[in-house]
């Protein structure tokens, strides 16, 4: 029998106008179906937690979208995270009581890092889910912000490590490098903030195959793999991808 | 069936309430002493700090309204906390139901995370909360203190150590999982205490 914390695949869905999109390295969105039923479907294939992110509320100023979140609530049995645009603590209150279960904070984090100690002092640190986007340029993990449009000073180790010490739940780690390529998810990150942290860490970006998730659990560390593209268009299912895991002897929910 | 959840401030209980809407029941939410004793069955959710939780239920009463309940009750997450004798968090004296205490997790290897948060099977399941669900069945948790094993679990989980990831005693029932967050097995879950005998 397996014990302890199964290890979550986590499908993700991009949200633009009430619509589910995924870019290759952020831009170039492709059209992939509404996120209700999306994550109804996912939900009984066997995802473990879905992510909801409204891809360009940072960018431009949206909120994002509380009437999908009320319905996403309504309809589903399995935590779900929501994303994008979230500056203040009210916006935080609006989308957890719409139902969400837990909330991604990016590009706010980073701008103002007291937001993490807010929204877990006023309701805890498993709802705060820190996001970061990260690039390796010249031979360091930089931290980006608004979907990667803008790069910071910001290194990747030292601002999860702070995340985690303001009281972050979670730290969910995109590799721009790897986001959108399907060559695999940045492991060497991976594992070295699995290492240092004593928070879960998801990973984000380059899933192309099963034997990519395998490697993030394995190489990477990571507790949770998030996609988005090879779910959305039926390359990888969840069902199948979950027994080939166990079967590998990573323990999984069946 | 009329069904009430404990209306306190301790964080989100609307998924509880989807969750019961999805199973067919709308619930009613109160902190009034009258129409939880005459609800068929309680829910007492929750989200937060014990002690934070204690003193709300102790300002409103309902420290010893719920220890009168006489119909089915169910405690969830921290719902199964408060009704311990006392927990570590906080350092608060609880609601005494079940008589075990509280424990903050200590990790010995850095591979445990705390938060332990994510699904986590099941083993050793007793009474009737647990009618149809197989042994090693994964439900979802999210915690940092967890309540030892004891002669009042009916369910076990390992994390760390073993401990109890359900309580009964007398009419009371208590999950450490979220069975609203659990798929259909944490349906199936809130199903059996909706379809519980009264004298279970």
């Amino acid at each position: 029998m397996k014990k302890g914390l199964a290890k979550r695949i986590v499908p993700c869905l991009d949200v633009k106008n009430g619509e589910t999109v995924k870019g290759t390295n952020f831009v170039n969105l492709r059209k992939a179906g509404d996120p209700v039923e999306m994550g109804k479907a996912y939900c009984e294939a066997g995802a473990d937690e879905l992510v909801y992110l409204d891809i360009t509320a940072s960018h431009e100023g949206r909120k994002t979208f509380t009437d999908m979140v009320t319905r996403v609530a309504t309809e589903i049995n399995i935590p779900f995270t929501v994303g994008g645009g979230i500056s203040a603590l009210e916006d935080v209150e609006r989308l957890l009581y719409a139902g969400a279960d837990k909330v991604s904070i990016n590009s706010a984090a980073i701008n103002n890092p007291g937001l993490i100690d807010e929204i877990t002092s006023r309701f805890g640190s498993q709802v705060c889910v820190c996001a970061i986007d990260a690039k390796f340029d010249d031979n360091e993990w930089m931290c980006y912000l608004n979907g990667g449009r803008i790069r910071t000073d910001r290194k990747l180790y030292e601002w999860a490590r702070e995340a985690e010490e303001r009281g972050a739940g979670e730290i969910l780690f995109t590799s721009m490098n790897h986001d959108g390529v399907k060559n695999g998810y940045a492991n060497d990150a991976l594992c070295h903030l699995s290492e240092t942290l004593g928070i879960p860490v998801i990973a984000s970006g380059g899933a192309g195959c099963p034997e990519h998730f395998r490697d993030a659990f394995t190489v990477g560390k990571a507790d949770a793999a998030l996609a988005a593209s090879v779910f959305h268009f039926g390359e990888i299912k969840i069902r199948e991808l979950k027994e080939y895991l166990s079967f590998e002897g990573i323990n999984v929910r069946l | 069936m009329n069904v009430a959840i404990i209306k306190y401030n301790a964080g989100n209980i609307h998924s509880v309430v989807n969750s019961l809407r999805r199973l067919g029941v709308e619930p009613l939410l109160t902190d009034n002493a009258e129409e939880l004793a005459r609800a068929d069955r309680v829910l007492l959710p929750g989200q937060g700090e014990a002690g934070c939780a204690m003193g709300c239920l102790r300002e409103n009463g309902l420290d010893t309204v719920i220890c009168d309940l006489k119909q089915p009750v169910l405690g969830i997450c921290i719902g199964q906390q408060l009704l311990c004798r006392h927990s570590e968090e906080g350092d608060v004296d609880c609601l005494g139901i079940f008589d075990a205490e509280v424990k903050r997790f200590s990790p010995s290897r850095h591979e445990y995370k705390v938060p332990a948060m994510g699904w986590n099977s099941l083993y050793d399941l007793r009474t009737p909360l647990f009618k149809g669900i197989d042994e090693n069945e994964y439900v979802y948790f999210v915690h940092s203190y967890y309540v030892p094993l004891c002669s009042e679990t009916i369910a076990v989980t390992d994390y760390i150590q073993p401990y109890s990831a359900a309580m009964n005693v007398r009419n009371f029932y208590a999950t450490q999982f979220h069975p609203e967050k659990s798929g259909d097995t944490g349906s199936r879950i809130l199903q059996n205490f909706l379809d519980m005998d009264a004298n279970d």
